[in-house]
């Protein structure tokens, strides 16, 4: 078989990488057969809205990932975002506009020290500098709101996490599909985008070409706390409440989004769209286990084994590839 | 022909305790494709990062169309037309072909959109000049090396290069592969760009190259038309190393087989490797960098697995799969890089020597410190290690007592066959002979020592038969007594194809 540029096709390639998408079909074919509630209008709805808040952080945590870093931080930033929000309107600025660019500004800004700390301060490891301001602003969320929720916020405001467009679909979820064929098409048609594999797939060489890796990390650091504030304006409308402890698991659904999504760990490798896949894949798993009736505890356990199991089909994969390209040097 | 693009002149660099380059005049020309060659350390590799701003020499001149001036750094000299494809390619192998060669130089749409149709052309163009047919949209790491080379050439010339430094470019190639290189650098020539060719492959430079340079010893050795000279005449001028140091060299009785390797074989790497061992001897590895030595007994030491071979200890086979293995077979290897690999840097002398061997001291459930100690400061006297105290970190001593912690270390840990990997690298000379006093210590206990070295003067010295690999394969295998244990006869051996036996 051959492709529009007459290539051969690479079937097993081709397979690798719809993995994660024929599990998420499977997954809710069975679901489907399963049960009665699965199929219905409401619960796919429900499963987009429950989708969006970890879909919008993943997005983030997918362009850290993607330099070869990782970004603990981003549960403090949604909440801490969040409670910047409620914190204007206790102090009675009820103004939509200003209260969701203070949210956006208020996640970039963390995102932008985060990217400071690694580069200019030079810290040795993302995760040493990110799990400094997940402790900082979580600390920072509780202090401001004198630890307890805050609610009230303006109909503007709850609008993109309550609000449906036309069928139910959810106004959230429409920003989430909107995002991610933003972050597609600025990951693959800029430069910076391009930078940002080219950073993460060799530093040295990167450098060596003539950019400026710092200034690259930085940007994709504040990229991600801005998407951290986009799924606070979204948390923030669905309860119409600010929570300073909201997002504590946020962190750990976007690694997993990410990773089941099949972007690399060692950085330079993955695409927005695996990550999709894996957010929706976590949360299909979630709602089907409720509707079965399994406990919370059993989704820990199936979540956890999904993660192991796709990051385990990926490293048989590459040893294979590995291995064919060592045979192919026999002749 | 015209005035020479660029001029060295009485280039010295040194770094401690060598002197890499030293008083080294050379003239390149555009349009000319020049040959460099010399044995390891010759002072080839310093030289290319003079050029490409890398290393800023002490004393000398280097002169750019008529101009003094000073490269400083990487960048500045492709801003000066001066580019380097290194041995380690330095692309990024998730990207594109395409992404690849406009890294940093992006074309762009009027809407700031990359303009990847006008860039994938480009780039099959540049690729077509080279006779190159290779999709640009595929990810660089699905090339083979060939490829891979020749996007780096297609990189430079989108850069404007006049003066292009080739590093081993051929070292892995397939043949197809290097004749379709020959073809590119060819036509690169044409277009008038300089080439510097730096080669282990003599038939290449006859080949390919207009002038050739030997160094040696980090000396220019002579500059000539590649028409003056012969195979012969080039290695002649290659050799001739002086050998000032002593060894103090003990033949020892050789008592019975201890290893056997059959069949050894890592596709691509190196292939029907056949050997044995004995005790009281020292097998010596010579070849060039890149000849597979260092991958042959990691392959034996189960750090890599092999693709086929079998081993044998004390004429039983055994399977190492594993280092774990190894060591439990008695096996000790003593890397090339200490720092990284051979030492806990951070930790004290004591305890890196003991790490080998802790169960030896165990009373009850507890360790036995007075015996630890008694046990540390013999190894500590025995080994002649210069240090205040056995709680010095292993980081504060010198290179050469490095050395001996790690040999030390071994010793303890009851090994029979010790493979050393470049065993006095980085080592000042006083110390070096206090290494190949404990490898005498060694065969006398009656076990026996495999020593890859670089260094030929070390593998005359202390070796007891010499094995000479190239790319991959054994080339000729010589005995400390046979009138071919010359330096010359193992550079033939090292360097000249047509001794690859099949």
């Amino acid at each position: 078989m051959k492709n529009a540029n007459g290539k051969n096709i690479d079937y097993k390639e081709v397979l690798s990488k719809l993995g994660p998408l024929l599990a998420l079909v499977l997954v809710s074919i069975a679901l489907s057969l399963g049960t009665e509630q699965f199929m219905t209008v409401g619960n796919i709805t429900n499963i987009m809205r429950q989708a969006s808040i970890n879909s919008l952080i993943a997005a983030g945590m997918m362009m850290v990932i993607l330099t070869g870093g990782i970004d603990l931080s981003v549960g403090s930033i949604t909440a801490f975002a969040a409670c910047v929000m409620g914190v204007m309107i206790k102090n009675g600025i009820m103004n939509p506009v200003l209260l969701i660019v203070s949210g956006f500004g208020a996640g970039t800004f963390v995102g932008y020290i985060n990217g400071i700390l690694l580069t200019k301060l030079r810290l040795p490891h993302p995760f040493i500098s990110t799990i400094g301001t997940r402790n900082i602003f979580r600390g920072l969320a509780l202090l401001i709101t004198a630890a307890s929720p805050i609610s009230g916020f303006p109909k503007a405001v709850q609008y993109p996490g309550t609000g449906d467009i036309f069928l139910g679909i959810p106004v959230s979820f429409l920003i989430v599909i909107v995002m991610y064929i933003g972050i597609h098409i600025f990951l693959n048609n800029t430069a910076l985008g391009r930078h940002i594999y080219a950073v993460g797939g060799n530093k040295e060489a990167a450098r060596l070409s003539g950019l400026n890796v710092n200034k690259i990390l930085i940007i994709v650091y504040a990229i991600c706390g801005f998407m951290c504030a986009f799924a606070a304006l979204v948390m923030v409308g669905r309860l119409n409440t600010a929570f300073p402890l909201a997002g504590s698991t946020a962190d750990m659904d976007a690694i997993a989004s990410c990773i089941i999504g099949g972007v690399s760990f060692l950085g330079g490798k993955g695409t927005i769209w695996g990550t999709l896949i894996g957010s929706l894949l976590i949360t299909v798993l979630r709602n089907g286990l409720n509707l079965i009736g399994a406990s919370a505890d059993m989704q820990l356990v199936v979540i956890g084994l999904v993660i192991i199991v796709a990051v385990y089909v990926d490293v048989l994969r590459a040893s294979a590839e590995a291995k064919s390209k060592r045979l192919a040097a026999k002749k | 022909m015209t005035q020479p693009f660029i001029k060295l002149e009485n280039i010295t660099k040194k770094f401690p305790g060598v002197v890499a380059l030293n008083n080294v005049s050379l003239d390149l020309y555009q349009g000319e494709i020049h040959g460099l060659i010399g044995e390891n350390g010759a002072g080839k590799s310093t030289f290319i990062k003079v050029l490409t701003g890398v290393h800023t020499p002490e004393k000398g001149e280097i002169i750019l169309k008529g101009n003094p001036i000073k490269i400083e750094n990487t960048k500045h000299a492709i801003d000066l037309e001066i580019g380097c494809i290194y041995q380690e390619l330095n692309n990024i192998p998730q990207l594109s072909v395409t992404d690849n060669i406009f890294l940093g130089c992006q074309l762009k749409k009027k809407s700031g959109l990359l303009d990847y149709e006008t860039m994938h052309k480009k780039a099959r163009e540049l690729l077509k000049d080279l006779g190159q047919d290779i999709d640009p949209t595929l990810p660089i790491e699905k090339l083979g090396m060939g490829h891979q080379q020749m996007v780096e050439i297609v990189k430079a010339i989108t850069k404007d290069i006049k003066m292009l430094i080739m590093d081993e470019p051929t070292s892995s190639l397939s043949e197809t592969e290097v004749k379709e290189l020959v073809d590119a650098v060819r036509k690169l020539k044409n277009k008038g760009v300089g080439i510097l060719f730096v080669s282990h492959k003599l038939e290449e430079i006859f080949e390919l190259c207009d002038k050739v340079t030997v160094f040696r010893d980090g000396q220019h050795v002579i500059t000539g038309n590649v028409s003056d000279f012969t195979n012969d005449l080039l290695i002649q001028n290659m050799v001739g190393r002086e050998i000032t140091q002593q060894f103090p060299k003990i033949e020892f009785k050789k008592g019975e087989e201890i290893l056997k390797v059959e069949n050894f074989t890592r596709y691509g790497v190196y292939r029907k490797i056949n050997f044995s061992l004995s005790r009281g001897e020292i097998l010596g590895f010579s070849g060039l960098v890149g000849a597979g030595r260092t991958e042959l007994i990691r392959g034996i030491f189960g750090a890599d697995p092999i693709d086929e071979g079998k081993l044998y200890l004390n004429g039983k086979e055994v399977n190492i799969n594993s280092p774990e293995a190894a060591v439990r077979n008695r096996f000790a290897l003593l890397t090339e890089d200490r720092k990284t690999q051979g030492l806990v840097l951070n930790a004290s002398i004591l305890s890196n020597l003991i790490i080998t061997c802790l169960c030896k001291f165990k009373k009850g459930l507890f360790l036995d410190n007075t015996k630890i100690c008694k046990a540390v400061d013999h190894n500590i006297k025995s080994l002649q290690i210069k240090t205040p105290s056995p709680d010095t970190l292993a980081e504060q001593l010198s290179g050469g007592n490095q050395q001996k912690v790690v040999v030390g270390k071994w010793l303890n840990s009851d090994a029979e066959i010790y493979i050393f990997d470049e065993p006095t690298r980085g080592i000042d000379v006083g110390a070096k002979v206090e290494v190949y006093n404990l490898m005498n210590k060694i065969l006398e206990e009656n076990k026996a020592i495999i020593m890859i070295s670089s260094e030929l003067p070390e593998i005359l010295g202390m070796s007891d038969r010499v094995i000479v690999m190239r790319n991959g394969n054994i080339t000729a295998e010589i005995k400390r007594n046979s009138k071919q244990f010359t330096q010359e006869d193992i550079m033939h051996a090292s360097w000249d194809d047509s001794a690859i036996k099949e």
